[in-house]
């Protein structure tokens, strides 16, 4: 009902502002529910410095390929390919690394363009040829896993060279090494003092961002919120950053990924490029009627795929030390559910990057949780099978209500 | 006096925050045709889904009497079960599926669970005899008109042994032909003793066949008119839904008409599917600066299509003519083109070409000009919300505020929406495509202001419409199309309802 008259925007009253974004609040919440949660059961195993390093490690590349694909579900569409691109990138890489024996600094560019170009492959059939993305990105997945058998001829490839690998083992020094790293706690200052700087600055673009609001009038959420999600992540993010600088600092891949989701955010929620994605899933045919190129659009999100994914296979190739035909295999489920649970709807037009990730992470800590307690792969899967249809059980129950 | 079959006392009906039905009295008689009118959100459709149990008893207040017992509906198949039958606007009829099928779906001619085609196709035929579609059984609902399909959708209320027969705005997508037919059988209908209740806002349609009137105004009952006691004029029906005296349905204005902005020459277009056809011949028009032109013609007269191919390439197929703009030619081969020329085009369909419904006011509002709220391709978001909330102003769009979803709209303010979406990307021209269409009377008044004040700006306006009488009211000029081809241009002085019509049969007598 839209009777109101009223013509003056109004501050949401607490109540309507969590009906209305309960399903972002209750992501984070779960997300810090089931980390408690392993925490206790598996008696503080899964916040030591080491876990938790592995715990990136094991999810980086997820979380990678979980950005682009938000965008493909965004757009209305599917990416089932993206594990085989994997395996491909994974292989042609070890092929010239190891045995062209050509430099990583010309590998990494050359293997995120052959990437690219796969999603673009792709891209064309589904964006100019109209045909579904589930049977051209199925076609891919058989066609790319075939093509690394190929070129891989059924065995394996390894290892690879030192500067390689450090793309995804490797650790930022310490710049600041004010102890010996030998004797003392901390031994990597750097890795604290960047999380803490990168919490305060959170903190200050966050009350910004309000102040700015109340000056122009536009919306803003209840401060009790702000306040209580600020802190909770502050606290989370401090935490880790703490563990993680009493262990090697902060690994590589996870500036990369660092990087990469306030890259993706930022696309999504302040550009026109992201906006026009979010329209064409919406409703393509307005989109294109209000002279939006949508075809170009979605062919542009399944190159964007294609190179975030094989950015994902390299890091996965590197961590292997090995490039083998069965990488990457059931990738693109987990990638996909990462979405879905993060928010993102089958039928287009919704999802948030942070949903992603943090949809991406929940599934990560609840495999590494039930690792640590020894349940096996079996019921892990049943588990988390479960995991995704309540999710998605979630989002259509408040739908409905609302 | 015939008995009466239903009585709906004191229904309200709460939402969250809203009273969509407050103390609301209905009072059907047996054997009569009962209209039900009001502005869009003043409630017909809630009470009508309080009536056929889509909310159950229970979630409201207030009693329904149904052949003279108390009746508490808790799902749709108790009130279908005594006979309660609605039909509503979006057709429910599945498109691949034949006419037989969709009438006894769910309802299957079966004998564990086996169909018996034949018994299934002989009892549809009887039932297509009773509405007068002359269509095998076995045709697809695909391949039929949606007059057509109105129909299958009777035949499918009458094989549920139907009592009484509720109509949301039946005609609203049907042609003038088609909609007097669906009339004629519900007269019909009604001389065999059943009994109908039909929501419209085609006063005119109501006036013919209704027995009585019931008025609804902000969820509540208004009056209940009698037709048979008194003459009801339709000023007298659109005073009750308004609450006052509507003098005139069209604001007033004074035509300051300047130089051709828009002008389209020797327009061809061949069949978007039937690609050998040639569907619009030789189409010439202009639209000048200040100027209200509207494009009068029957259901495929080609109207749609002319501005959709004009649009971009929008439709159709092997397209040639030349537009030009202030006399320069233009090049409108692509959307963003066109847009870049300075047109506009506001889409018949606004659910589904118009706007992205699950987004809000202001990314609609942005979205065919991102550009004119961003820099390097980043959002300005505060800039952005001063557009909304400007165009949100001065359209009068009732709303919460620019963050609320479109698809919580009515349909009045979905088109406002609509407007300020094209209005942002500073048309020369607007073609507006039936820009009224199930929009309540007092939101229509409120678009042809917006109309007129787009004219007064110096903008030109061509407006598409099916009603005769909005382009009289609104246009200076008026071009007639049938069949593909303009076949009369009128001034505003020599177009009168029966002029068009003549124009129309006349060029459908030289073809």
């Amino acid at each position: 009902m839209s009777t109101d008259t009223a013509t003056k925007t109004t501050q949401p009253s607490v109540g309507d502002y969590l009906r209305r974004n309960i399903r972002e609040y209750g992501l984070l919440v779960a997300l810090v529910v089931i980390m408690i949660f392993f925490q206790v059961i598996t008696n503080g195993v899964l916040f030591r410095p080491v876990n938790i390093t592995n715990l990136v490690l094991q999810n980086s590349f997820i979380v990678i390929m979980a950005l682009g694909m938000l965008l493909i579900i965004v757009a209305g569409h599917i990416d089932l390919s993206v594990g085989s691109i994997v395996a491909f990138i994974g292989a042609i890489s070890a092929i010239m690394l190891v045995k062209w024996g050509l430099p990583a600094i010309v590998v990494v560019p050359l293997c995120i363009l052959v990437g690219a170009i796969m999603g673009a492959a792709q891209g064309y059939w589904v964006a100019y040829q109209k045909i579904p993305s589930f049977i051209v990105t199925l076609a891919g997945m058989l066609v790319f896993r075939g093509m690394t058998y190929v070129v891989l001829g059924g065995r394996p490839v390894g290892p690879f060279p030192k500067d390689f690998q450090i793309l995804s083992t490797g650790f930022v020094p310490d710049f600041l090494s004010l102890t010996d790293p030998a004797t003392s706690l901390i031994k990597n200052y750097f890795a604290l003092l960047v999380v803490i700087l990168l919490v305060g600055y959170a903190i200050y673009a966050g009350l910004r961002e309000r102040r700015m609001n109340t000056l122009h009038e536009t919306e803003n959420e209840p401060f009790a919120f702000f306040a209580v999600q600020m802190a909770v992540i502050s606290a989370v993010a401090i935490f880790l950053g703490f563990q993680l600088s009493t262990y090697r600092g902060l690994p590589n891949v996870l500036v990369v990924m660092g990087l990469l989701i306030a890259l993706y955010t930022f696309v999504t929620t302040r550009t026109t490029i992201g906006r026009r994605i979010y329209a064409m899933g919406g409703n393509e045919k307005a989109a294109k009627l209000s002279g939006i190129n949508t075809e170009r659009l979605t062919f542009y999100t399944f190159v964007n795929m294609g190179a975030l994914a094989a950015l994902a296979g390299m890091i996965i190739a590197a961590r292997l030390n090995s490039a083998t035909p069965k990488a990457g295999v059931g990738f693109e489920l987990d990638v996909i559910a990462a979405c879905f649970i993060g928010g993102a709807s089958a039928s287009g037009g919704v999802g948030k990057i942070t949903g992603a990730v943090i949809g991406a992470f929940i599934m990560g800590v609840m495999n590494n949780g039930m690792s640590i307690m020894g349940i096996g792969i079996d019921y892990q899967q049943l588990i988390k099978g479960l995991v995704l249809l309540a999710a998605v059980f979630f989002d259509v129950y408040n739908k409905n209500k609302g | 006096m015939s008995k009466t079959l239903l009585e709906m006392r004191g229904i309200t009906k709460t939402f969250p925050g809203v009273k969509a039905l407050d103390n609301v009295n209905l009072k059907v008689r047996e054997g009569e045709i009962h209209a039900l009118v009001g502005e869009n959100g003043a409630g017909k459709s809630t009470l009508m889904k309080v009536l056929s149990g889509v909310y159950p008893a229970g979630s409201y207040e207030g009693e329904i009497h149904f052949d003279g017992e108390v009746r508490r509906f808790s799902t749709i198949s108790d009130s279908e079960h005594l006979g309660i039958i609605i039909i509503h606007q979006e057709l429910a009829l599945v498109p691949l599926l034949s006419i037989a099928e969709n009438i006894f779906l769910g309802n299957e001619v079966a004998t564990n669970g086996v169909i018996d085609w034949k018994l299934a196709f002989r009892r549809t035929q009887e039932l297509l005899d009773k509405v007068g579609l002359k269509e095998p059984p076995g045709t697809l609902i695909t391949d039929i008109g949606v007059g057509k399909q109105q129909l299958v959708e009777i035949a499918k209320a009458l094989s549920k042994k139907v009592r009484l027969l509720i109509l949301d705005e039946p005609t609203a997508s049907l042609n003038e032909k088609d909609s007097d037919a669906l009339l004629k059988l519900l007269m019909e209908f009604r001389t065999q003793g059943m009994t109908s209740i039909i929501i419209s806002h085609k006063l005119n349609e109501i006036k013919k066949v209704a027995d009585q009137i019931t008025i609804l105004r902000d969820g509540g009952t208004v009056e209940t008119l009698d037709c048979h006691h008194e003459d009801i004029s339709e000023d007298r029906i659109i005073k009750g839904m308004v609450g006052r005296e509507m003098e005139d349905r069209y604001p007033a204005r004074e035509p300051d008409i300047g130089e051709t902005l828009l002008e389209v020459k020797n327009w061809n277009v061949f069949h978007q599917h039937h690609r050998d056809r040639q569907f619009l011949h030789d189409i010439s028009f202009n639209v000048r600066a200040g100027e209200v032109v509207g494009i009068a013609g029957l259901m495929g007269a080609g109207r749609t299509e002319t501005a959709m191919s004009l649009f971009g390439r929008s439709w159709g197929h092997k397209i040639t003519g030349d537009v030009s703009m202030r006399g320069k030619p233009v090049d409108v081969s692509t959307i963003p083109k066109a847009i870049e020329a300075g047109l506009a085009y506001v889409t018949e369909d606004r659910k589904q070409l118009g706007l992205v419904l699950i987004d809000n006011i202001m990314h609609n509002t942005t979205l065919a000009n991102l550009g004119g709220v961003s820099k390097a391709t980043v959002i300005d978001n505060r800039q952005e919300a001063k557009v909304a909330s400007g165009y949100r102003q001065k359209l009068r769009i009732r709303s919460h505020s620019i963050y609320q979803e479109a698809v919580n709209l009515s349909g009045g303010n979905q088109q406002k929406v609509v407007l300020s979406k094209w209005l942002f990307t500073n048309p020369e021209v607007l073609i507006l495509d039936e820009p009224t269409r199930g929009i309540d009377v007092g939101a229509k008044f409120e678009i042809y202001t917006i109309i007129n004040q787009l004219a007064a700006e110096g903008k030109g306006i061509l407006m598409i419409s099916s009603e005769m009488p909005e382009l009289l009211g609104t246009c200076d000029r008026i071009y007639v199309m049938n069949e593909g081809r303009i076949v009369a241009e009128l001034s505003k002085a020599e177009a009168s309802q029966e002029s068009i019509m003549r124009a129309i049969m006349r060029s459908g007598e030289k073809h």
